[in-house]
């Protein structure tokens, strides 16, 4: 065996070469297995938007909690009382405008909702995601001091107002989330799914 | 500070390695300083290959495990699940079924190249007692892998093959029942072979392999003229006058064999999976039925040969324990074969004509007991596979005698092409 | 002992597939990039089988993305038990009955034609024949007994056995005798209802393997890849360092 006559740069340009288009390969091969990782589309079937016909049958003051993406959904028919009370707690609230980015834009209003008299919440406390009580009730001095009804988290005890916005001294950093949602029509809520891409969220 | 500098000298962050862990020492002693003989053919290539399976195996394997549900009632629909459902599931699903028969054709290869070039003699025998080892593993690893899809077949194949159990005598029935887990092939059973698939079989299989490769290299390659090439030595640097480090040569002629066999195994792959029917077959695109049995039961193509073994052997005295004893007996013969073989040559090259006539039936023989397992018995075919498991058991047996009083031809000082 | 992979490739290839059971008298022509006859294949799947067979592993939207049919077509023409296009094609039949009416639940279809084989369902389709000893008054060539109807009566009218008389061909070669004659006309000719089928069983086929397409126009790339640049590169790179041995 000899290296005499070997053409050094030849087998370093043959070697990066082969390297290169090599490596190329492997991540190539590499990707469908990252890939399959994905949510499946057994599991996107699961998460595809939920239609909640009726609604209208909700009674004025009544929360009923339905499930998208294994999330509990909140869904308040809010009387004008309630709504009212959006105002009078405002100075007690961490992000009464909502500027986090706890909202699609069409619930970035007063009432956090397309229609004011439907919230659409998703019910997961924003401290460590507990399932927050709903407490129209008031007043509830066990709760807090004139308490206009709103959440009550019983885990860490952080508290909401009517429209999911948190009150101030609560461990909870954030309002409660809105998912997307519509309305199809006056009676069908569409819970997933925005009104410009209609198609899974 | 080490307390003591690592032998290479190696410095900076390769150096705090070697002072704490052997990497230099590993990669010399394995890779760039290993000399392997320099007259290796294609026969040689199979090691490196079933090498390559296994890490597809075991790669593709973690993921199907991240998405196949080991439970009767779901098993197979977990499958199709893979097949359809999850992203890029049907090529991992596809890699995994033709990784496995193609393990089979190249450690076949492997084995006969180990039989022909007298790679199992003094000093290797342990090297093949391993490979034997990791032959038997490999087959309980095919037949557990099997029955986890769930289909027909899987449920019939395990019925029959641990009913195998049962032919032991007095004890047979209690046994078989203690590996099944309940009185006939269930969730139980299902649960504790993909067990053994996943977590226990592969263990022992990457075991054994690095055991086999720590025997090679311990004692260096055998080679296609059947000489040591540690006897010449350059007496400067004690390397073999015939032997190349493994890196750059063998590295870079393996790289070379695995692209040709990925062209053939991606094709496969992409172009038939199903492999006409002998790698994905037809009854097990039914889901489990145990009261349906399919028209031919026929185990996984690759334990052919010693089906047809079994299924050739008469039963005598009321037992069919002999045709157990027999397939049992035709793997287990494999293991004496460095003591068997009383030739005082090593390769096929330099033996006389008794050999290579033995070794050529012995491929005819293997090749036909392979397509008689899979085919439905009949009078000729039983005849024809009575001959064959004859032929394939004397063929060892007869070794010690045929293997002396044969000619043979003087071995070369140094290696040829 | 040269070059050894070819071996390997004629290991595999002797060892030919056991040939089926009866003699099936129709060959079905696959088509698998005709969009048209799946679509219509699905149809005719949708409207006279899924009453009684799901192909629960076929989602309706992966069948609408693989045919090109629009959600909203899909929907109205093809989704009778759901409204969800990400669900499986469930068959309305409850199980329970169907044990009681047919002796068993009609089985899934979605691998039929993996698990028979494309050419045993078509034929299936096509050798049902009046049998007066059968509950149902049919009988079947290759599943003998079978206890489904002959759904598809309609479409085809009603078999019975070709007469036992025997023509001797003049000349040379022989005519191919058909076994059965139409005792009773469907809405369809011999013909059409073979066509009806074929589209059937290719949608079938499609069901049973929806990612075959994708698997070979990838295949070609990956093989491309491999034999046009790996492999001449890794060729010359083993060739450039074995320069060395001698």
């Amino acid at each position: 065996m000899s290296t005499e006559g070997v053409d050094a740069s030849r087998r370093r340009f043959l070697t990066l070469t082969t390297s290169v288009v090599g490596g190329a390969g492997i991540v190539a091969w590499a990707l469908p297995f990252l890939a399959s990782l994905k949510p499946s589309a057994r599991a996107q079937a699961a998460g595809a938007p939920v239609k909640i016909e009726n609604i209208d049958k909700i009674e004025a003051g009544q929360q009923v909690v339905y499930t998208w993406r294994q999330k509990p959904i909140f869904v308040v028919h809010r009387t004008p009382e309630m709504l009212e009370s959006l105002k009078k707690v405002e100075g007690d609230l961490v992000d009464p405008q909502s500027s986090m980015d706890q909202q699609p834009e069409y619930a970035k209003n007063e009432t956090r909702s397309i229609k004011p008299e439907y919230l659409v919440l998703i019910g997961t406390c924003t401290h460590l995601g507990c399932l927050p009580k709903f407490r129209p009730d008031h007043p509830a001095p066990e709760i807090k001091q004139d308490w206009q009804g709103g959440y009550f988290c019983p885990c860490h005890g952080s508290k909401f107002d009517l429209a999911g916005r948190v009150i101030t001294g609560s461990p909870a950093p954030k309002n409660l989330a809105v998912p997307p949602y519509r309305f199809a029509d006056d009676k069908t809520l569409i819970i997933g799914e925005d009104a410009e891409q209609k198609g899974a969220a | 500070m080490a307390i003591v500098p690592n032998p290479h000298k190696t410095t900076g962050f390769l150096g705090w390695i070697d002072d704490r862990f052997p990497l230099t020492k590993l990669w010399k002693d394995h890779i760039s300083e290993y000399y392997a003989p320099k007259n290796f053919n294609w026969w040689y290539t199979y090691g490196s290959l079933a090498l390559l399976v296994l890490v597809n195996q075991l790669l593709s394997g973690i993921f199907l495990a991240m998405f196949y549900k080991p439970d009767a009632a779901t098993a197979y629909d977990s499958v199709q699940y893979i097949m359809r459902d999850v992203s890029w599931g049907y090529l991992i699903r596809y890699m995994h079924s033709t990784g496995a028969s193609f393990f089979f054709i190249v450690v076949y290869l492997h084995m006969f190249r180990g039989l022909v070039y007298g790679s199992s003699r003094k000093p290797r025998e342990l090297i093949w007692l391993f490979g034997c080892l990791i032959f038997l593993c490999l087959m309980a690893e095919g037949f557990c892998g099997y029955v986890l899809p769930w289909g027909n077949m899987s449920y019939w194949g395990a019925q029959v093959i641990i009913n195998l159990f049962s032919t032991i005598p007095f004890v047979g029935e209690d046994l078989s029942t203690w590996i099944r887990g309940d009185f006939s092939i269930a969730d139980a059973t299902l649960n504790r072979l993909f067990s053994l698939h996943v977590v226990a079989l592969p263990f022992v299989l990457v075991g054994l392999v690095i055991a086999h490769l720590m025997a090679l290299h311990e004692v260096g390659s055998n080679n296609p003229d059947g000489i040591e090439i540690k006897k010449k030595k350059d007496p400067a640097t004690g390397i073999p006058l015939d032997g190349v480090a493994f890196h750059p040569y063998y590295t870079v002629k393996d790289i070379y064999g695995v692209t040709i066999f990925l062209i053939v195994f991606f094709a496969v792959i992409f172009f038939a999976p199903d492999g006409s029917g002998y790698m994905l077959e037809k009854a097990n695109f039914t889901p489990a039925n145990p009261l349906v049995t399919p028209e031919e039961i026929t185990p996984a193509w690759y334990f052919g040969a010693f089906y047809a073994m079994l299924r050739a052997t008469p039963s005598f005295w009321g037992t069919q324990i002999w045709g157990v004893i027999v397939m049992f007996g035709a793997v287990v013969v494999l293991f004496f074969l460095p003591w068997l073989d009383r030739s005082p040559v090593k390769s096929i090259r330099y033996k006389g004509p008794i050999f290579k006539l033995a070794v050529a039936g012995f491929v005819v023989a293997f090749v036909m007991l392979q397509y008689l397992g899979m085919e439905p018995p009949n009078p000729t075919r039983t005849l024809f596979a009575r001959i064959g498991t004859i032929y394939y058991l004397a063929f060892f047996l007869l070794m010690p005698w045929y293997s002396r009083v044969d000619t043979t031809k003087p071995e070369p000082e140094r290696v040829t092409g | 002992m040269s070059r050894s992979l070819p071996l390997s490739l004629l290991l595999l290839s002797l060892a030919t597939p056991a040939l089926a059971g009866e003699a099936m008298p129709y060959a079905v022509k696959l088509d698998r990039g005709n969009t048209a006859s799946l679509q219509r294949g699905a149809r005719n799947f949708m409207n006279y089988c899924s009453g009684c067979h799901g192909m629960q592993y076929l989602r309706y939207n992966r069948l609408g993305k693989d045919l090109n049919i629009p959600e909203d077509v899909l929907k109205k023409n093809l989704m009778f038990t759901t409204d969800k296009v990400g669900d499986q094609i469930h068959s309305a039949m409850p199980a329970a009955q169907a044990a009681d009416w047919f002796g068993k639940q009609p089985p899934d279809l979605t691998l039929e034609t993996r698990a028979r084989g494309a050419d045993w369902v078509y034929n299936y389709l096509l050798t049902f024949y009046l049998d007066p000893k059968r509950p149902n008054g049919v009988n079947n060539l290759m599943l003998p007994n079978v206890s489904m109807p002959h759904v598809l009566w309609e479409l085809q009218g009603f078999q019975k056995p070709a007469g036992e008389k025997e023509e001797k061909g003049e000349g040379a070669g022989e005519e191919h005798k058909p076994k059965y004659e139409l005792a009773q006309q469907g809405s369809l000719s011999p013909e059409e209802y073979r066509k009806w089928v074929a589209d059937l069983v290719n949608f079938m086929d499609y069901a049973a393997e929806p990612e075959k397409a994708e698997r070979v126009t990838i295949g070609v790339r990956v093989l491309l890849y491999l034999v046009v640049v790996l492999l001449p590169l890794t060729y010359l790179l083993k060739r450039e360092y074995w320069k060395d041995v001698h």
